[in-house]
């Protein structure tokens, strides 16, 4: 099948070339992403002040700051995550610990993996229909909430069943052992045990919510804030549509300030990340 | 057993979700559906439902998506296959464990950032070598996302070939066969379902993408194969609408129902194939 001998022949070139263009993948992608950041960082540094973040949008670049949307964005993982949290956890531990195997649960198995590949503008879609229109919740920061919060179900699930699989089986076996029912078994034993995996994954999930920009669009639209949002019912903005909004503005300036939001974003982002590192370094199972 | 029960209304919320994603999708645009014919939609060449005379023709907005979408697959697939080669065959593991989750990064970077560096950096950079090129163009769009979609397409295909048992490699080996014979005529072969699949997932990903588009691509829908052009994909047009509130009721803000259905039939069906081939040769060792 394969030739031998002739060493420095074409076969030794072929394997240095493929393994030279493997190598330039991986370089190229690697540097996209500095220049990425690079890029960002270069344009909005000038623009990042402590002004920029108490200061409300405004027409003029030098006045103009993001304070609306950052409020706006600390709201919306909030009440997002009040309401995932429970939720996903909920029917991780029931398709973990309770689900019978059958056709219903694994409808329900199938499903949740189709969630996850649905584009999110579909979301904001089926927000606008439902919490904004037909519940008659308004353009409000609760239908962004509750929009956001069915976006990243299918995730905080799927992250939240690992979790609760890693829990050895030996420990409910332990706590079955000693008469512990199973609602004792679930709540006792095996969830403290996953809770670091499970708030993980979760706050991985919120973090892309926070960066998520096209169905919050579809529920806020491109509206002037001029204020803080100081009710789940207030209309509100979040980080990522004011950055889309200065894009789209003509002036060069107003780049600038969207590139000093995009800062800003990647600032919180790295945080929420690095939390969950945290917790998974803090909690990291000793093998037993 | 009360404590069940809402447990299993927790999990079934996730079939209440897509019941109402195509509940809310077909409600609205069956109200479209009422004033603009289905063969309007699916063969008029053109989408102007903003001024008249007014055209409902969905093809340049498919087409708009379509030619993007092909663009950022030609950029992802081979990134991110010599990534997933580079990764799973070459590096030590010192520098695998460093260089994968760094390029997972590129996944986590929200997209308004990808959006805002095609407009601001990848176009003038085009510019200068296509000096025709417009502000807005499908080039650019096309370019970045390709790079946003390279961990998705990287990740999948390094898990099948590390899945590829190494009885298989060294058998390779045993028969005089080098090191890149090995990658190419052996892992390469038995990883395809899982390659497959990962290069679906990024069409389907592809087609969703709606910030890149938005800010970077243009909103003039138009049928044509000229990536220097602008354009207008089917989630650019629904971002472009629900920016200025349309009314609802209205026909603009049923058009965005009828629009995005498209859209969850397109991927939909890209997602089904993908989890057909997975599931029909899929290997295990």
């Amino acid at each position: 099948m394969f030739r031998a001998g002739d060493g420095n022949s074409g076969r030794a070139l072929k394997g240095r070339a493929i393994y030279a263009l493997c190598l330039l993948a991986v370089a190229f992608s690697l540097l996209s992403l500095a220049v990425i950041l690079g890029d960002a960082l270069a344009d909005g540094l000038p623009y990042l002040n402590w002004g920029f973040i108490t200061s409300y949008p405004s027409r003029f670049p030098s006045r103009a700051g993001i304070l609306p949307a950052l409020v706006g964005s600390v709201w919306l993982v909030i009440l997002t995550a009040l309401f995932s949290l429970p939720l996903g956890v909920g029917a991780a531990v029931y398709l973990e610990e309770y689900a019978p195997k059958n056709r219903w649960t694994e409808l329900i198995q199938v499903n949740i993996a189709n969630l996850a590949g649905v584009p999110s503008i579909v979301y904001g879609l089926l927000g606008l229909g439902l919490f904004v229109d037909a519940l008659a919740m308004g353009r409000s920061l609760l239908a962004g909430a509750l929009t956001m919060t069915l976006l990243i179900l299918p995730v905080i699930i799927i992250s939240s069943r690992e979790a609760l699989r890693s829990v050895p089986k030996t420990y409910r076996e332990g706590a079955y052992a000693l008469g512990a029912t199973r609602w004792e078994v679930t709540s006792q034993v095996v969830l403290p045990e996953a809770l670091p995996g499970v708030l993980t994954g979760t706050i991985i999930a919120l973090s892309r919510a926070i960066g998520e920009a096209a169905p919050m669009l579809a529920i806020a639209a491109l509206v002037y804030v001029s204020f803080v949002p100081v009710s789940p019912l207030d209309r509100f903005t979040v980080l990522p549509i004011q950055i889309y909004n200065w894009v789209n503005l003509p002036k060069q300036e107003f780049r600038g300030l969207a590139a000093a939001g995009i800062i800003l974003l990647l600032i919180v982002l790295t945080a929420m990340n690095s939390v969950a590192v945290a917790i998974r370094y803090r909690y990291q199972r000793k093998a037993v | 057993m009360v404590i069940e029960k809402v447990l299993f209304a927790c999990a079934a919320l996730s079939v209440l979700t897509t019941l109402a994603i195509l509940g809310v999708l077909i409600f609205e645009a069956f109200d479209f559906f009422t004033q603009v014919s289905v063969v309007e939609f699916l063969t008029d060449t053109r989408w102007t439902p903003l001024f008249k005379p007014q055209h409902f023709g969905i093809l340049p907005l498919v087409a708009g998506t379509l030619m993007v979408t092909l663009i950022g697959v030609s950029v992802s697939v081979p990134l991110g296959l010599g990534a997933a080669i580079f990764l799973s065959e070459y590096a030590p593991e010192g520098v695998r464990r460093v260089i994968k989750p760094v390029l997972e990064v590129l996944a986590g970077v929200p997209t308004v950032v990808y959006g805002y560096f095609a407009l601001t950096f990848v176009t003038p950079l085009l510019q200068t070598v296509f000096p025709d090129m417009v502000v807005f163009n499908a080039l650019s769009a096309g370019l970045v996302m390709g790079v946003m979609i390279v961990p998705m397409v990287s990740s999948l295909s390094e898990d099948a070939m590390i899945s590829v048992p190494r009885s298989l490699r060294e058998g390779a080996y045993a028969l005089g066969a080098r090191k890149h014979e090995v990658v190419l005529q052996v892992v390469v072969p038995s990883a395809l379902s899982g390659i497959v699949s990962s290069i679906i997932l990024a069409i389907s990903r592809a087609i969703g993408e709606t910030m890149i588009v938005s800010i970077a691509a243009g909103s003039t829908p138009r049928l044509t194969l000229n990536p220097l052009e602008s354009i207008q994909t089917m989630t650019g047009y629904i971002t472009q609408i629900s920016l200025g509130e349309a009314p609802f009721g209205s026909l603009e803000y049923t058009t965005i129902f009828s629009v995005g259905l498209a859209l969850f039939v397109m991927v939909l069906i890209v997602n089904l194939v993908g989890n057909y081939v997975t599931k029909r040769f899929w290997r295990s060792y």
